[in-house]
C-alpha cells in the first residue's frame, strides 16, 4: 500500500469518522430517553359493599323529617356523628395560625369574605344550603345536636337526593316541594348509601358562587363524565377516579383543603401521594420537583369545559328596567356578564391560570380587617424562591370590585338573600346601604354609612383537570422569552431572562470580530494583486 | 519534504472538540432563548450529553498532552511574540514568510501559544465549572443563594462568547498558512509540506 494510501485512510479515521462517531455517540445518550413510571392504586371503586342497607328495618320506616334518617344512621354507626361534628364540613371553620405572626384564628366559610357573594354568614338560607346540616337558617343553629347534621347528601348512592334551594340546608318538605325540587324518597336514598361518589361531593363543590365553575374553575359538573383530556384521573375512560381516591378519609377526615379558606402546610393532597417525586424516569424534568409544582405543567389550562367567572364588579349591580323587574344579559358564549342582582361578570373557558410561588401557607382578610393593599387581598399565597418549601403552582385569579366602608376602611359583609321583599337584603330590595346595615350588623361588625366600591382579587391554586400526559406543558411556554412565568421574578429562568447588557456586548464583539477578519482579507486579496500585478 | 505535525490522537481531538463547540453552541444559545431549532428539550438533552462527552475527551486529551510532552508546546512564551503580531499586521500582506517555522515539536507560533494557553487553561475549565454549576445546582439547593442561578448563567454566557469569537478568529488564521488550504489539509492528514522545502520549490 502506498504511503499516500495509508495516509488518506488515517486521515479518514482520525479526522472524519471517529469524530463523527463521537458525535454520534452524544446525539444517542441524549435521545436515551427512560419510561415514565406507572402506577395501580387500590381505587375506592374496589371497595366491596359489606351490607345492604335495603334489608335493615330502621331505614324501612315511614320518615317524617330528615333527622330521623340520621338518628337511623348513627343508631347503627355509632360515633360517626361525632367524628364529622369535629370537621370543617360541619363547623365551617378551622383553628389556623395565619402567617408574618398574624395569630391563630378560627378561619372558614363561616367568617371569611370572598369576592364572590361576599360571605356567607348573614345569607344563611342561600349560601348555607351546602352545609352538611339541616337547617342552619340563623345564630341559633345548634351544632351540638347530632340530628342536625346530613349523612345523605355524602353517601347518597342514588342521585336523587337534593337540599332545597333557600332553604339552609334543608332538603324540600310536603310544604314548600316543587316539581322541580321535591320531598326526597327517603326509604329509597337511606337504603342505597355508600361511600361519596364525584356527584355527592360535585352537589356543593361545583357550584360554589351561585353556579356551575363559577368559583374553583377546575371543578365543575363535566367532571362527572367527562374526557380524559379534561381530567386524566377522574374521566371514566381514564382512571374513573371519586374525590375520595386523592382525598383520602379516615374517621370522616378528609384529607385536603382549599386555600380560598385555609391557611397552613398541613392535611394536603399531594400528586406525590401516589406518584412519587421521580415520577418521570427524567432527571432534568424531575428536577423541576423541587421548585415547581406537578400542577404547572400538567393542568396547562382549567375550565375546559364550562367557563369560569374571573371578574366580578358589584358596582354596576341594582339597574332594573323601567318598570323595576331585573336585568339578565348574556355575552357571546351564553353565560350571564349582567345580572341586575349581581352586577357584571367576565367568564371565559380554556384559561391559562396565572403563576404563584406557594409554600402551603396563606393569609385572609379577616372581618376585623382593614384594607392595607389595593387591590384588597382577599387571600393570599405565600412564598417565594429562597423558600426551600415553596412551589411554582397554577392559580385562578378572581377579580373584582365591592362595597367597602370608606371611613372605617373595611370590605362590607352585604346581606344578600332573603325569602321576602321589604327584608332589607339586596337580591330582593337593591337598597345597597339597608344591605351594608344589616349584613355588618349580622357579622357584628361597624359601618358607618359611607360606602363606595374597591377592587379585590382572590387567588385559588388549581388542582384538578390533570392532562393527560400527552398535553403537558412543553418547555418553551415557561422556558421562552414569552414565558407563561412572566409574575414569577425572582429567578433565573433559562430562556426566558438573559442580561441583555451582556447579549449586547457579546454580539458588538462578535460583529467587530467579523468585521476585523473581513477587513483584514481585503487587505490580503488587494496586496496579493498589487504584488502580482507588479511582477 | 513533507513534515508530520499532528499525530492521529491530536486530529481525532482537535475534529471532536471542534464538533463538539459547534453543537454546544447551537444547542447552548436555544436554550439562551435566542432561536428555536432542536426543540428546547431536545437541546437540553444533546447540551448536556455533549457537555459530558467535551469533558470526557477533554480528560482523555489531558492525559494525552502529559503523556506525550506535547504540554510544553502550549507553554507560552513572548519570543518572538512582536515579530509574530507584526506578521499579522502588516507582514502578511507583502508576503513575507512566517517569522516562526512550524515543526514537529513546535507547531504553534507565540501568539497561537498565548491563545491556545488561556482557551485550554481559562476558558474551557471556565465553561466546563460554570455548566456543571448549572447543570447540578439544584442539588444542593439549601446552600446556595438567590442569585446564583442567574450569576451562573451569565457567566457561561460570557465563556459562550469567547469561544466563539475564538472559534471565528481561529477559522480565519486557518487560511493564513503557507496557502489558503495548506493549514487545513495538515489539521486533516497530519501532514504539510514544510515552508522552508516551499520556499526552496517555489524559487
Amino acid at each position: 500500500m502506498s504511503k499516500k494510501i495509508r495516509i488518506f485512510i488515517g486521515s479518514l479515521f482520525a479526522s472524519v469518522i471517529f469524530p463523527t462517531a463521537a458525535i454520534f455517540i452524544v446525539f444517542w445518550f441524549s435521545s436515551q430517553k427512560n419510561e415514565p413510571q406507572t402506577i395501580d392504586p387500590v381505587l375506592r371503586a374496589d371497595h366491596i359493599k359489606s351490607v345492604d342497607h335495603s334489608e335493615f328495618e330502621v331505614l324501612q320506616q315511614e320518615f317524617e323529617s330528615p333527622h330521623e334518617v340520621t338518628e337511623a344512621c348513627v343508631g347503627c354507626h355509632n360515633g360517626r356523628d361525632n367524628e364529622i361534628m369535629q370537621t370543617a364540613h360541619w363547623k365551617w371553620e378551622r383553628e389556623a395560625e395565619l402567617p408574618n405572626g398574624r395569630g391563630v384564628h378560627n378561619i372558614g366559610k363561616k367568617n371569611l369574605l370572598n369576592n364572590f357573594c361576599t360571605g356567607a354568614a348573614g345569607n344563611n338560607g342561600s349560601c348555607m344550603r351546602c352545609h352538611i346540616g339541616y337547617g342552619w337558617k340563623d345564630k341559633s343553629f345548634d351544632f351540638g345536636d347530632p340530628t342536625n347534621v346530613d349523612c345523605l347528601v355524602c353517601h347518597d348512592n342514588t342521585e336523587t337526593y337534593f337540599k332545597r334551594s333557600g332553604e339552609a340546608g334543608m332538603p324540600a318538605t310536603t310544604e314548600n316541594a316543587t316539581l322541580a325540587q321535591p320531598v326526597p324518597d327517603y326509604n329509597y336514598v337511606a337504603q342505597n348509601v355508600g361511600l361519596p361518589t364525584r356527584h355527592n361531593c360535585g352537589v356543593c363543590h361545583f357550584y360554589g358562587g351561585g353556579g356551575n365553575n363559577v368559583k374553583h374553575g377546575d371543578l365543575e359538573e363535566a367532571l362527572l363524565e367527562c374526557s380524559k383530556e379534561v381530567d386524566v384521573h377522574m374521566s371514566p375512560d381514564g382512571a374513573d377516579m371519586v374525590c375520595t381516591d386523592c382525598h383520602k378519609t379516615e374517621n370522616h377526615n378528609i384529607t385536603g383543603k382549599h386555600y380560598g379558606v385555609s391557611a397552613m402546610n398541613k392535611n394536603r393532597v399531594n400528586c406525590e401521594d401516589c406518584h412519587g417525586n421521580a415520577p418521570h424516569n427524567d432527571r432534568i424534568i424531575d428536577g423541576h420537583f423541587e421548585k415547581v409544582a406537578c400542577q404547572t405543567c400538567h393542568i396547562p389550562t382549567y375550565a375546559k369545559v364550562n367557563a369560569t367567572k374571573l371578574w366580578w364588579d358589584w358596582s354596576s349591580a341594582g339597574r332594573l328596567t323601567d318598570d323595576g323587574h331585573s336585568i339578565a344579559e348574556n355575552d357571546a358564549d351564553g353565560n350571564h356578564n349582567y345580572l341586575s342582582i349581581k352586577g357584571n361578570f367576565v367568564w371565559d373557558d380554556n384559561v391559562e391560570p396565572e403563576y404563584q410561588w406557594h409554600n402551603g401557607t396563606a393569609d385572609h382578610y379577616l372581618l376585623e380587617d382593614t384594607i392595607s393593599t389595593i387591590p384588597v387581598k382577599i387571600n393570599e399565597l405565600f412564598g417565594s424562591y429562597t423558600d426551600t418549601t415553596a412551589k411554582i403552582v397554577p392559580v385562578k385569579v378572581h377579580r373584582g370590585k365591592q362595597m367597602y366602608d370608606t371611613e372605617y376602611n373595611t370590605l362590607i359583609s352585604m346581606k344578600l338573600h332573603a325569602a321576602e321583599k321589604g327584608e332589607g337584603a339586596f337580591w330582593k330590595d337593591f337598597d345597597w346601604d339597608t344591605s351594608a346595615v344589616l349584613g355588618m350588623q349580622y357579622n357584628n361588625r361597624p359601618y358607618s354609612g359611607q360606602w363606595d366600591f374597591v377592587e379585590t382579587e382572590a387567588s385559588w391554586p388549581l388542582n384538578h383537570m390533570v392532562a393527560p400526559k400527552e398535553q403537558a406543558m412543553s418547555c418553551t411556554e415557561c422556558h421562552s422569552r414569552d414565558s407563561r412565568l412572566a409574575n414569577i421574578d425572582d429567578i433565573y429562568v433559562p430562556g426566558r431572562d438573559h442580561s441583555r447588557f451582556l447579549d449586547n456586548l457579546g454580539n458588538i464583539i462578535l460583529v467587530l470580530t467579523i468585521l476585523g477578519i473581513l477587513v483584514h482579507t481585503i487587505l490580503r486579496i488587494a496586496f496579493y494583486k498589487k504584488r502580482h500585478h507588479a511582477h | 519534504m513533507i513534515n508530520k505535525f499532528y499525530t492521529p490522537y491530536n486530529r481525532f481531538w482537535h475534529w471532536t472538540q471542534m464538533l463538539m463547540v459547534i453543537l454546544l453552541s447551537v444547542t447552548g444559545w436555544e436554550i439562551h432563548g435566542t432561536y428555536k431549532f432542536f426543540g428546547y428539550q431536545a437541546a437540553v438533552s444533546i447540551h448536556n450529553a455533549a457537555a459530558w462527552g467535551f469533558i470526557i475527551l477533554t480528560i482523555f486529551s489531558m492525559f494525552w498532552m502529559a503523556l506525550t510532552g506535547e504540554w510544553k508546546q502550549y507553554l507560552p512564551t513572548m519570543n518572538k511574540m512582536g515579530a509574530q503580531i507584526k506578521f499579522y499586521l502588516s507582514g502578511i500582506f507583502y508576503g513575507e514568510p512566517h517569522p516562526v517555522l512550524k515543526s514537529r515539536h513546535r507547531k504553534l507560533n507565540p501568539l497561537q501559544r498565548m491563545v491556545y494557553f488561556l482557551i485550554l487553561m481559562i476558558t474551557i475549565p471556565f465553561q466546563i465549572i460554570t455548566g456543571l454549576i448549572y447543570m447540578y445546582f439544584h442539588l444542593a439547593k439549601n446552600a446556595i443563594g438567590i442569585e446564583y442561578m442567574r450569576d451562573t448563567a451569565i457567566l457561561h454566557t460570557i465563556g459562550a462568547f469567547l469561544l466563539i469569537a475564538f472559534l471565528l478568529v481561529h477559522v480565519y488564521l486557518v487560511t493564513t498558512g503557507h496557502t489558503v488550504w495548506s493549514n487545513i489539509k495538515a489539521m486533516f492528514t497530519g501532514y504539510e509540506k514544510s515552508e522552508e522545502h516551499a520556499e526552496l520549490e517555489h524559487q
